[in-house]
């Protein structure tokens, strides 16, 4: 169940969504994608020059390179001219008039999630006009926030409102031509989220934003840039738990995090894009590039992130560990049941002295599932003293799901300490029966042994959030036994 | 408390019991002997319900029931409890939050409410201390690197903790310590009243010296060859299975 505080974030969160809904121009574009259309997008976006040629350099960048082959996922290909890449919001005619109209087994997971039925309305799409009268609560939170001094908003008001930042540290961590979606997302990024936390702050309270997928369509290709200046601290919190549904199959996000001297990120996402139906349709494909750029010295990056949701997942949340001393971490649940596949782990780039990152990485397949760990750790010459422990484990529920760990090592520098520890276990009949012989059910005892997993990387998100994750666990694993 | 009748069970194909029959009442402890392969396992998982048995024939009913219709959890909640000749390892899984949520199963089929977390910790220790076990297992994996004799003090500490109506012991005596076998064996003392019912299996008449058995069986090729009263025991440490196999056949 959503904490009293969390619901308070939520409702927060929603206001500032509808904060610049009303910036979007009602009239989708058609399909396709040429210089014209990433004109049309940022100027309907009314942007500054330097936006426009940030983001034509991006798509002339993108026409130039291929989409990528290389991960263990399989797909129909992808037609980039066949889709719209600036989408007004959905007219209350298209969208489903009421709960009764919406998929009863999707209404089903929200039940068992908890999630409050305001909440499910907006989540299913459904048309709800009803603005919640939550001023006060929006206020405060507001208030604390900039006596704070830190800036929270959409990216399409920064870029407004704090061109210098945007100007400053846009494309820093993850440039135009990093990758294919990257290039694309760049081009045509729709909006997302900015946080700046000047020097020494610490961020009083946790930032969290739910996709704003169905209600204002801006989730296809998002965008988010997050800065915390010297000696300050946040933590972040992305996604939600409820499974979302959403027209666009394919979402390429990117993410970029620049931490200054001392400072410390905190990155925590639940991810549950709809997987598609039991047969893997409708799924949606989620490319995302998440980067965090630990550029001055003992700044820390930790990611933490489960992962059940998407048909196809394509996900590398890393760490660039510029500045001596520097941290880096990455802690992952990914589950993948029925026709699921994902392809996902980091990367941890020492370049600083005596610099250190800790992966631990737990992978759960069941059903027909395929999921593969892909991890980089790369020592730069210079970093002397730098050290990694990789621990990456696979938990396989049933005979027909496969589990696959691709670690890269590349190591320049003699005196580096790394560590690899990979395992594979099963969860093995007698274990179930002996839970069952306890009186546990074949339901709660898989919930036992994948928390007990889990454990290592809960501990890590915020309380709430875990709490929901383990829930979340539960209920995409449902089924996934006998 | 538990009926069984002409019993068939097989495990792959195998047929494994064949016309077993036993009868326990409430009250009583059973202590069923036999040599190695004899289906004394057989039987214990046959009762607990596990799916890898088939039950071609006959009947086993339990407080009235139909037993054979219900799932392993099912039978469980309504007190049947087997002490595994093999605990399984579950690692990862908190020794202490797999005996809560097995306490607290029991308690919502009862319909009462969770048990406390405070009070639960506290009887836990306590339940502990008697069985000479460190309070540190809780902590641990569910029987995750424990040596053999810890992991059957663990069932042990499970059964103290669920108080079963009827608990089946697998040779738990097995691989005990001198003192471990005696804080076992007091461990199911203390189960022993008017409403519960033991079944022992085991090899051993050691254990028998301190929970003294109200019946003893001799299950040999599937089946109960012979039953008597605790002499029986005496009788079979002296005298040998062959004894019993040669006058059943007679
Ligand atoms: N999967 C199987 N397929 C065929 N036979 C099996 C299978 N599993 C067990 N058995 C056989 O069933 C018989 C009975 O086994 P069981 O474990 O019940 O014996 P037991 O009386 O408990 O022996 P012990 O005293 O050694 O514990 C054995 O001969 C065993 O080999
Ligand atoms: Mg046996």
């Amino acid at each position: 169940m959503p904490t009293e505080q969390e619901n308070l974030e939520h409702l927060v969160n929603r206001r500032y969504e509808h904060g610049f809904v009303t910036d979007i121009a009602t009239e989708s574009l058609p399909p396709g994608l040429d210089e014209d259309v990433v004109r049309a997008i940022s100027a309907r976006k009314n942007e500054p020059e330097f936006m426009l040629d940030w983001r034509l350099r991006a798509f002339r960048m993108w026409r130039e390179m291929d989409e990528p082959t290389w991960a263990h996922v399989h797909y129909p290909p992808i037609d980039f001219q066949a889709i719209s890449y600036f989408a007004a919001p959905k007219s209350d005619e298209d969208r489903p008039k009421s709960l009764d109209e919406v998929d009863p087994k999707l209404l089903e997971t929200y039940d068992k999630l908890g999630i409050p039925l305001h909440e499910r309305a907006r989540l299913a799409g459904v048309a709800v006009d009803a603005v919640f009268d939550s001023v006060s609560v929006a206020t405060t939170f507001k208030e604390k926030l900039s006596e704070a001094g830190v800036i929270f908003c959409s990216f399409s008001e920064a870029v407004q409102e704090h061109p210098e930042l945007v100007r400053k540290y846009l494309g820093s961590v993850v440039p135009q031509r990093d990758n294919f979606y990257a290039a694309l997302n760049s081009a045509v990024f729709s909006d997302g989220s900015f946080v700046y936390v000047p020097k020494g702050v610490r961020c009083p309270m946790e930032l969290s934003t739910y996709f704003r997928i169905n209600a204002a369509n801006t989730g296809q290709f998002e965008r988010t840039l997050i800065v915390a200046d010297e000696g300050s601290y946040v933590s972040y919190l992305e996604g939600c738990t409820a499974p979302m549904r959403d027209e666009n199959q394919l979402h390429a996000a990117v993410v970029e995090l620049v931490a200054l001297g001392d400072a410390e990120i905190k990155y925590s996402t639940v991810q549950n894009w709809y997987p598609g139906d039991e047969q893997g349709k409708g799924g949606i494909y989620n490319f995302v590039t998440k980067r965090g750029d630990c550029r001055g010295a003992n700044s820390k990056i930790s990611w933490t992130q489960v992962e059940t949701g998407s048909a196809i997942t394509w996900k590398y949340p890393s760490c660039i560990l510029r500045g001596d001393n520097s941290v880096g971490e990455f802690y992952s649940v990914a589950v993948t049941n029925n026709y699921q596949q994902a392809d996902t782990g980091t990367k941890m780039i020492h370049i600083g002295k005596n610099t250190s990152s800790t992966i631990v990485s737990k992978g759960i397949s069941a059903g027909r599932a395929q999921q593969a760990y892909r991890g980089l750790v790369r020592v730069m010459p210079q970093a002397d003293g730098a050290r990694n422990h990789t621990q990456c484990d696979s938990l396989l529920i049933g005979k027909e799901c496969g589990a696959h760990t691709f670690p890269y090592m590349e190591i320049r520098n003699p005196g580096a300490k790394v560590e690899h520890e990979a395992t594979t276990s099963k969860i093995s009949a007698n274990q179930l029966f002996y839970c069952r012989q306890r009186g546990i059910s074949e339901e709660d005892a898989v919930n036992l042994i994948v928390n007990g997993f889990c454990k290592e990387v809960f501990k890590e998100l915020p309380m709430e959030f875990a709490v929901e994750a383990q829930a979340l666990l539960s209920v995409s694993l449902e089924g996934a036994v006998g | 408390m538990l009926q069984i009748k002409d019993l068939d069970a097989s495990i792959g194909g195998t047929e494994i019991l064949r016309g077993l029959s036993l009868d326990v009442s409430a009250g009583e402890v059973h202590a069923i002997m036999g040599p190695n392969g004899s289906g004394k396992s057989t039987l214990a998982q046959v009762i607990a319900g596990h799916s890898d048995y088939e039950v071609t024939s006959g009947t086993v009913t339990f407080k009235g029931e139909d037993l054979l219709e219900l799932e392993p959890e099912e039978r469980a909640r309504e007190g049947i409890f087997l002490g595994f000749q093999y605990p399984v390892e579950i690692p990862g899984v908190n020794n202490a939050i797999l005996l809560r949520e097995a306490v607290n199963a029991k308690r919502r089929h009862q319909g009462l409410d969770d048990v406390d977390a405070f009070e639960f910790l506290k009887l836990a220790r306590e339940k502990m201390a008697v069985l000479g076990m460190d309070p540190q297992f809780l902590n641990r994996g569910v029987n995750e690197g424990f040596s053999g004799g810890e992991k059957k003090r663990n069932e042990i500490l499970q059964m103290a903790m669920l108080e079963p109506s009827l608990a089946i012991l697998d040779e738990t005596d097995s691989g005990l310590d001198i003192d471990a076998l005696r804080a076992v064996a007091e461990g199911i003392n203390a189960l022993r009243s008017p409403d519960r019912a033991i079944i022992l299996v085991t090899h051993y008449q050691r254990v028998l010296d301190y929970v003294e058995p109200d019946h003893v069986h001799v299950l040999s090729d599937g089946r109960i060859a012979r039953s008597g009263d605790k002499t029986l025991a005496l009788e079979l440490e002296d005298k040998g299975y062959d004894w019993v196999r040669e006058a059943a056949s007679a």
